[in-house]
């Protein structure tokens, strides 16, 4: 990723807001026909430094303490807004991105903007830079919130949990030849580990392993059981059979070798791939298998949470 | 892509997930072996299959796919369709067979997983 295209999360945010997020709706406005001395009193009563001015709900003006001072050291205090104000007032659209208001902050170094709507060009309310922080730290509080209860639901369960040493063990029993369900003990696995917050390339990797794992059995033996130990640094996915056993486990981990049933080819599986795919998504594999005893299949997906 | 447009370009009826046919894939995978999807396929994918038995969609719950076009008119049945519906998926259905479809969507620019050696997969780092 080159510098250009990194965004900081607050960007992002100027992006995904809307003025309309942020900005105050209870606007207080004063009439053109007003005196600057009552404007004073608006002022002062609300603890404003500026505020638009609105003859029957549309924007015509906006008039600042600044406006008010000059006309304070020019003795005109009984002069009427309409004569004081500002009247061409630049104003955003209530649809539009916050990264837009910030621009025209930048860009103009005005202390507020009236926000009107697109359609009737009625004000709808107004925005200060103090807005346009708020509105961000809110949605960023909000944001990590949910973050904090989605990667708490269960995550964080090793850190809960004290001991010096934790295994969470899932076991999941297998059928013989029951191909409508094949697979289903794998998919659960992956839901499990996902809800305990392993990562989701990790959990992937380890649901394959699985489920190569579960056909083998479900195809090639009388049954048995799936199982997984979770450590926090680790997935240990174990299969165990009670046979009839692997006759050569070199020749079965070759691409394409398959002893599997025409019945099973047809179902989509028994291509010959099941125990590379396992060395594949493994990063330790190990099988013992003997004949008419049955086969006992080791696989290790270490957790790297920094991905 | 969006799966509205693969749905477009394959002439495709929709069996679930109308909602979400704005979902982006970002790679097809088409095969009727799910032995080599298990082996090859790549999460976001869209899966092009003329199988059509619950495995299908085990298979593409575990890789992260989420949407599945079943080709050559092949439609699943009720079991198939609420397990896809309990992951989440989209479903779509086309009357044209696998090589077709797999056209279609490749010359309108949708990639596949390229290049594969047999013995290594490279969604490990």
């Amino acid at each position: 990723m080159t510098e250009d295209k990194k965004y900081t999360k607050i960007q992002e945010l100027t992006y995904e807001l809307r003025v309309e997020d942020v900005m105050i709706k209870k606007v207080i406005t004063v009439s053109p026909k007003e005196t600057i001395y009552s404007l004073r009193e608006v002022l002062r009563k609300n603890r404003i430094s500026g505020t638009p001015v609105v003859e029957k709900g549309k924007l015509i003006g906006l008039i600042s303490i600044e406006d008010f001072i000059k006309c304070l050291a020019e003795g005109e205090m009984y002069a009427i807004v309409a004569e004081k104000m500002i009247n061409k007032v630049k104003v955003l659209f209530a649809d539009e991105p916050l990264v837009h208001a910030v621009e025209k902050f930048d860009k103009y170094g005005f202390g507020r903007f009236p926000v009107i709507n697109r359609g009737d060009g009625k004000l709808v309310g107004i925005i200060t830079k103090g807005d346009i922080i708020k509105g961000i730290l809110n949605k960023l509080v909000i944001d990590y919130h949910e973050e904090e209860i989605r990667r708490y639901r269960a995550s964080h369960i090793f850190e809960d949990i004290v001991s010096d040493r934790t295994t969470l063990s899932f076991q999941y029993d297998i059928k013989s030849n029951d191909f409508d369900n094949a697979g289903e003990s794998a998919t659960k696995l992956k839901k499990t580990l996902r809800r305990l917050g392993i990562p989701p390339d990790i959990a992937r990797r380890a649901a394959i392993t699985a489920y190569e794992a579960e056909m083998n059995i479900v195809v090639f033996t009388d049954g048995g059981k799936l199982r997984a130990s979770v450590r926090p640094d680790q997935i240990l996915v174990e299969a165990v059979d009670s046979g009839p056993g692997i006759y050569d486990i070199n020749q079965a981990m070759q691409p394409g070798f398959s002893t599997a049933p025409e019945w099973v080819r047809e179902l989509g599986f028994g291509a010959g791939m099941g125990l590379l795919n396992i060395k594949n998504c493994a990063d330790k594999m190990d099988i013992k298998s003997k004949i008419g005893k049955g086969t006992h299949l080791k696989a290790i997906i270490e957790i790297n949470y920094e991905t | 892509m969006t799966i509205k447009e693969v749905k477009e370009m394959l002439e495709a009826e929709v069996i679930i997930g109308s909602e979400n046919l704005k979902r982006e894939v970002k790679i097809g995978c088409a095969a009727d072996l799910m032995s080599d999807i298990l082996a090859f396929a790549k999460p976001g994918a869209i899966l092009l299959t003329g199988l059509t038995n619950t495995q299908v969609v085990r298979t593409a719950d575990v890789m992260d796919i989420k949407a599945i076009c079943f080709v050559r008119g092949k439609r699943p049945d009720k079991k198939i369709v609420e397990l896809a519906r309990n992951n989440d998926m989209v479903i779509l259905m086309t009357h044209l067979p696998m090589f077709e479809s797999c056209g279609r969507l490749y010359k309108q620019g949708l990639l596949g997983v390229g290049y594969l050696d047999i013995s290594k997969r490279d969604d490990r780092r």
